[in-house]
């Protein structure tokens, strides 16, 4: 008897949880671009990869320090960054007050929601033509066009982001009598600001895209048109200073909405 | 301020959830219903919180409620049903708001009933620093904040443990022999039922109807966990149910 207990094997129950929540990790991200520019340096000055496949990153740099001294810097980014805060901004607002409406009165989203569909998939820059024969060739069509491009996608998260508002939250609302408009805005809409706010940081990623199209088409100052020069002169340092400015700028943008989620959600568990 | 069901039948579609209720809810007494999963208890206690309108017959309300009820039908429901946006505070200053109670006469309220369910320190935090007791805890505080003439509470205790439960059942004691208040409590629970009701209304299996009303003598702070008479009348209930419920089962084979 006592032999069979002892031939039993002992061990430890194999550990298989865990995972699958997403915890805050630093410094990796950066790590991650740091060693792509080492690795892409190394090759470039080995030669290992060639000069007319990918810029050295210390040229790009290089570039970066004549802008910055030459004060062509600031000419190209302020412009660009002025227009994207006007066009976001003023898409984003309208995109989620329509998403709003959308989400709260049946005969708007009957009417509204089939429209969004149909223009939500062309692609806007198609319609500059006809934003610069409405608005004019200055700075009216590439506000019109970056807002324009991030109503769509922000009016289709918004709604969406109303519609997920837990429905046993808003029955207790009118359970204690709470006004229609006591409702709104202290159930629905806070209940509704993390998909508001995942659904911005796609809309503000497109309206990047679009500034730069927008600029690209015509304008003289900008990212766009500073990246559709090095272009055509197949200038790839000041091309990749030009792309470096505009990751620059998707980072901001997505820090600024994290900064916006740590503030405003905090109460999620 | 009574309340009186009078032939409330209800239907989702073609499926009738309940048929020809007819029940008194007197002021100051604790009606408790229970029934077969499905037979409509949750629905009864919309109808008669006026969450829902019923297919037939109507809720009247006798009388008029206490001037000072600011919401005089008041539920408290089984998921808590609490804001996570907001502490438990700003979850009962939620309901006064809109009467325009705010500030100081906010404030003394809100101390008042979260000092009435034992949470005064808990007065900061968020929903999701509690556990689901004091959760319930919360919501009943926010409940009790409105002065209701009739609480509505379907299921309070059921998302909890075992333990916090029959805590919470001594809680809601202690808080109706200070001040009595009219309610009715839906639950699967017998024991809830037998313990905190003055009458029991058992209902049919779907679609509900009034199967038998029975009463409970005892006074509230006399029952205690195991009494014998109360078992004796849990068992009766059991076996009501226990009718209901096989020929339910029965039902669903036969389909
Ligand atoms: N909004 C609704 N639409 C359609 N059917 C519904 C709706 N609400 C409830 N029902 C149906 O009505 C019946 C009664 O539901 P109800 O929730 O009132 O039962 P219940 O007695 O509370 O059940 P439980 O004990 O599971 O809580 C169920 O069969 C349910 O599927
Ligand atoms: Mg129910």
């Amino acid at each position: 008897m006592s032999d069979s207990v002892q031939a039993k094997q002992t061990k430890p129950v194999a550990f298989r949880g865990g995972g699958f929540s997403p915890i805050h990790i630093k410094w990796v991200g950066l790590s991650v671009f740091v060693t792509l520019i080492l690795v892409l340096e190394a090759g470039t000055r080995s030669g290992f990869i060639s000069n007319l496949t990918m810029p050295r990153p210390s040229d790009v740099g290089w570039t970066f320090v004549e802008l910055w001294t030459s004060g062509l810097l600031w000419k190209h980014v302020l412009p660009s960054v002025s227009r994207l805060l006007v066009g976001a901004t003023l898409g984003a607002s309208l995109g989620i007050g329509v998403g709003i409406l959308i989400g709260l009165f049946s005969y708007i989203r009957a009417g509204l929601v089939p429209l969004i569909s149909a223009i939500f998939p062309v692609p806007k820059i198609a319609l500059l033509p006809l934003f610069v024969i409405w608005f004019g060739i200055d700075e009216t069509s590439k506000y019109a066009l970056i807002a324009f491009g991030t109503f769509t996608p922000t009016v289709v998260s918004t709604f969406g982001a109303v519609d997920n508002v837990d429905r046993s939250l808003i029955r207790m609302g009118q359970s204690f009598s709470l006004s229609w408009f006591s409702i709104v805005t202290k159930i629905v809409l806070p209940g509704a600001m993390p998909g508001i706010l995942s659904g911005l940081r796609v809309s503000l990623a497109i309206a990047i895209i679009l500034l730069v199209a927008a600029e690209m088409l015509g304008a003289e100052y900008g990212i766009g048109a500073y990246i559709l020069q090095a272009g055509s002169l197949y200038d790839l340092e000041r091309l990749f200073a030009g792309v470096v400015i505009l990751s620059v700028m998707g980072v901001t943008v997505s820090a600024v909405i994290g900064f916006f989620e740590k503030r405003l959600l905090g109460w999620r568990s | 301020m009574d309340l009186r069901l009078e032939n409330i039948g209800h239907s989702y579609g073609d499926m009738e959830v309940m048929q020809g209720m007819d029940l008194e809810i007197p002021a100051g007494k604790r009606v408790c219903s229970v029934g077969p999963s499905g037979c409509g208890k949750s629905t009864l206690l919309r109808l008669i919180g006026g969450l829902e309108q019923p297919t037939t017959g109507r809720v009247l309300q006798i009388g008029e409620p206490p001037a000072e009820s600011l919401n005089p039908l008041t539920f408290v429901f089984q998921d808590f049903a609490l804001l996570p946006w907001r502490t438990v505070e700003g979850n009962i200053s939620l309901v006064l708001e809109d009467h325009g109670i705010r500030g100081k006469q906010a404030d003394a309220i809100i101390s008042d009933v979260l000092a009435r369910t034992k949470l005064t320190e808990f007065r900061k935090a968020l929903p999701k620093q509690l556990s689901g007791g004091m959760k319930q805890r919360v919501a009943i505080s926010r409940a009790l904040a409105v002065n209701p003439a009739v609480m509505l509470m379907d299921e309070p205790l059921s998302a909890l443990d075992s333990q916090t439960r029959e805590l919470l059942m001594d809680d809601l004691v202690s808080l109706w022999t200070r001040e009595p208040f009219t309610a009715v409590y839906v639950t699967h629970n017998l024991h809830e039922a037998v313990r905190l009701g003055h009458f029991i209304v058992v209902l049919s299996r779907r679609p509900g109807r009034i199967r038998e009303v029975v009463a409970v003598d005892k006074p509230l702070a006399e029952r205690e966990l195991g009494d014998a008479d109360l078992e004796q009348t849990q068992k009766y209930l059991w076996n009501l149910m226990r009718e209901e419920a096989l020929a339910a089962d029965k039902e669903l084979i036969n389909v």
